[in-house]
């Protein structure tokens, strides 16, 4: 068995649409080791939430998946929903960013958790209730057992993601995919979420993709960042690494774009022009082509291949940064 | 008019929501705006800064008297707002401008573009058609979209980016002096939000506007303010220059907010933002007693919940309301020896010359 506990290879999905076909995500390649945390990083409608909803089989009918998605050793593309679902809910769960659109408004706080922990095992009553209380305590909510009989209306967004997470983890999962899952929170509480993640994650031996818009956040709480543009993958590096050699111009644009602490007041960001190309007008070449500040008339026409040029350092650029590049 | 004063002065502000019970919401009154006063020199970005329900969107709305604040006064140009009415609150109203968080929401979506630029001139009966045209023409170029080709166009069929250069533009049309942004490029992702940002730093230098600038992300308050304010639960708790805010923060939520933003640099060290602040966010109905923050502070004492801490100078241009302010360097010139005897007899030494990423991430 490998260490990795998912392994996605050329995956793809395709919405039909009438009259167009989006290609949302377009050969994506990475792994996530056991207890690794690996973020997923890159710009609205960069596929982050559809490759992962891909892992999760949770795409409507119209998308279809190519390519292979191997979570614990097992193909899961192409295999029967069914048996798919019973493999996958076994040992995958998923935080979705708003926390007011997954919890049932109408049911305490107590029984989501109870569904939650019975859909995964024949347990009594007053086992499930306890466990549902060790699973609050396990996400730090404080007055746990309270808690159990309150509505979701009555808990503070932060509270109510944690409640969120306490229902990922009633599966025991091997794997948790949070989908800017502290987005929509106050920094300091988004901090205090990242933090809990992060002990659940070491503590139970859980891998984690964190996907995200913020590459500040892949920095402080990712072991390996993947970016992904226009569907694809096109930078991949263990954190340090990659943020210490940049080599994808769309990366360095990413990080020059973060407004940093040691700025004085009024100094000009670095920004690229542009917007991320339409998605059902797939183009030759480069899809950064239009916004890049290295390219070339090449990159228009070539798309460049993603691959390993440095020591577990994958990216996809014909111009690649040098050490000492800034925009 | 006076024409040396601040260009808004606002004094012991008071804004003040009843709410009922409902499904587990107690009833009572929500204290969004407490008695905040402060000053905004012409020219100048204030920052403000806040979490969820800290009222910063009430404080913009109540010096807009959209609505009226509950008490208090807001001077602009040295006329006090509260006082005004109907065409004379109108004429003042038209210096100030909003711009808020989402694009689409605020922009009408069967109107065109330059309908919509077009709009407050027609409200505020400004020139004839022709003129109005121009105008639109000219402040859609400011914002860098070229008329031509998005004049006609519908918000729907706009990016998140242009849409917010189209609320910019109407902002601009009336030619205010103050702009309110509330929020205005939190939803932007992070290539956009800087092209935006560049927008907005371009256009106050080249028509000398004042901001008031509202964001939850710290880092990005400090790239465009020259000063920052930080409320919780309704209080102004600190307010200084954006250098010696962020350099020497002397409130400890400012301290929980600094070690909250995550550094986009993986080798620095960090701090466990756990240390900082604990819990939830109280209830915005009756508040803890004394210092709002004392249920959440690590530096809370039994005097924080006996006695509101007021806003007291400690640096240069620099208040916070705390009794045990973090880091007091040097007294202050004019406090007074009291009030640095009281300051530094907090729990933990004052840390000097820390920096915001020593003291977090
Ligand atoms: N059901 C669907 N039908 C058609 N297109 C879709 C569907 N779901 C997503 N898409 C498209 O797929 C692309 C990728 O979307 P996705 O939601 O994965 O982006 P994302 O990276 O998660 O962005 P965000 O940061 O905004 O969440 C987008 O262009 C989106 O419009
Ligand atoms: N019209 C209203 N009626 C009742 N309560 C209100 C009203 N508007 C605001 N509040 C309450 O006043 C407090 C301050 O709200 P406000 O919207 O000003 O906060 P904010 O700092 O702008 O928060 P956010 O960052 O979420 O925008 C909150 O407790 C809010 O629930
Ligand atoms: S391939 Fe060319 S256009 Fe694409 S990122 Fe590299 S240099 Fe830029
Ligand atoms: S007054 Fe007391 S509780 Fe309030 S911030 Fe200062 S130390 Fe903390
Ligand atoms: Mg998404
Ligand atoms: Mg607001």
């Amino acid at each position: 068995m490998s260490e990795a506990v998912l392994e996605v290879e050329n995956l793809r999905v395709d919405f039909r649409q009438p009259g167009q076909l989006v290609r949302a995500v377009d050969g994506l390649t990475y792994s996530v080791d056991r207890a690794q945390t690996v973020a997923v990083i890159g710009e609205s409608g960069s596929g982050k939430t559809v490759s992962s909803r891909a892992i999760m089989g949770l795409l409507p009918p119209t998308a279809r998946v190519t390519g292979s998605i191997r979570f614990d050793d097992v193909e899961m593309v192409g295999l029967p929903e069914k048996v798919m679902r019973e493999h996958r809910g076994r040992g995958v769960a998923m935080v979705f960013q708003d926390p007011t659109r997954s919890l049932n408004p109408t049911m305490r706080i107590g029984a989501q958790i109870r569904e939650a922990i019975q859909t995964h095992g024949e347990v009594s009553r007053a086992a499930a209730r306890d466990r549902a209380i060790e699973l609050l305590e396990l996400v730090r909510l404080p007055a746990a057992r309270e808690r159990l009989e309150q509505y979701p209306h009555q808990l503070s967004g932060g509270m109510r993601q944690r409640v969120m997470i306490a229902i990922a983890l009633a599966a025991e999962p091997k794997l948790l995919i949070a989908d800017e899952a502290t987005t929509a929170l106050d920094v300091t509480t988004q901090a205090q979420i990242m933090e809990l993640l992060r002990d659940l994650q070491q503590r139970l031996g859980m891998a984690l993709i964190m996907i995200s818009h913020d590459l500040g956040l892949a920095a402080s709480f990712a072991d390996e960042v993947v970016v992904m543009y226009a569907g694809r993958a096109v930078e991949r590096a263990p954190t340090r690494k990659l943020f210490a050699h940049v080599r994808m111009p769309y990366t360095r644009a990413l990080l020059d774009a973060i407004p940093r602490l040691e700025n004085a007041s009024h100094t000009r960001l670095a920004a690229v022009p542009g917007q991320p190309p339409n998605l059902a007008l797939r183009e030759l070449g480069c899809p950064f082509t239009p916004r890049c500040p290295n390219a070339t008339d090449h990159c228009a026409e070539h798309e460049p291949a993603f691959e390993e040029h440095e020591p577990d350092h994958l990216w996809a650029c014909w111009h690649p940064c040098s050490d000492e590049a800034r925009l | 008019m006076s024409t040396d004063g601040p260009l808004l002065d606002v004094h012991h502000l008071v804004q003040e929501f009843e709410v009922r019970a409902q499904g587990g919401v107690r009833s009572g009154v929500v204290q969004a705006v407490s008695d905040i006063s402060f000053a905004l020199e012409k020219g100048e970005t204030l920052g403000l800064v806040g979490e969820t329900g800290s009222g910063k969107s009430t404080l913009a709305r109540a010096i807009l008297q959209a609505p009226r604040p509950k008490a208090g006064e807001v001077l602009f140009e040295g006329v006090d707002l509260v006082k005004l009415k109907g065409r004379d609150l109108l004429r003042a109203r038209r210096q100030m401008q909003m711009v808020f968080q989402d694009p689409f929401g605020s922009l009408d979506p069967k109107w065109s573009v330059a309908r919509i630029v077009e709009e407050p001139l027609i409200a505020f009966r400004t020139g004839a058609r022709p003129e109005r045209r121009r105008r639109v023409t000219e402040v859609l170029d400011r914002v860098g979209l070229d008329p031509e080709r998005y004049g006609d166009r519908r918000p729907r069929s706009l990016s998140g980016g242009q849409a917010q250069r189209v609320a910019i533009a109407r902002a601009l049309a009336l030619d205010p002096a103050l702009i309110i942004y509330d929020e205005a490029v939190s939803s932007l992702d992070v290539l956009i939000r800087a092209q935006v940002l560049n927008l907005l730093e371009r256009l106050r230098s080249e028509l000398s506007l004042t901001y008031l600038f509202i964001a939850h992300d710290l880092a990005l308050v400090k790239q465009v303010s020259d000063r920052v304010a930080v409320m919780y639960l309704g209080k102004l708790v600190e307010i200084g220059p954006a250098e010696s805010l962020y350099r020497e923060p002397l409130h400890p939520y400012t301290v929980a907010l600094l070690a909250s933003i995550p550094n986009p640099d993986p080798a620095a060290p960090r701090a466990p933002v756990a240390k900082t602040i604990r819990g939830e966010p109280p209830s915005p109905i009756d508040p803890p007693s004394g210092c709002r923050f004392r249920t959440r502070c690590p530096r809370a004492q039994d005097v924080c919940a006996a006695v509101e801490p007021p806003l007291r100078r400690l640096a240069d241009r620099h208040y916070a309301a705390c009794h045990f302010p973090v880091a007091v360097d040097a007294p202050a010139p004019e406090a007074s020896a009291q009030e640095v005897a009281r300051a530094q007899s907090g729990v933990v030494a004052p840390a000097a010359g820390r920096t915001p990423h020593q003291l977090g991430n």
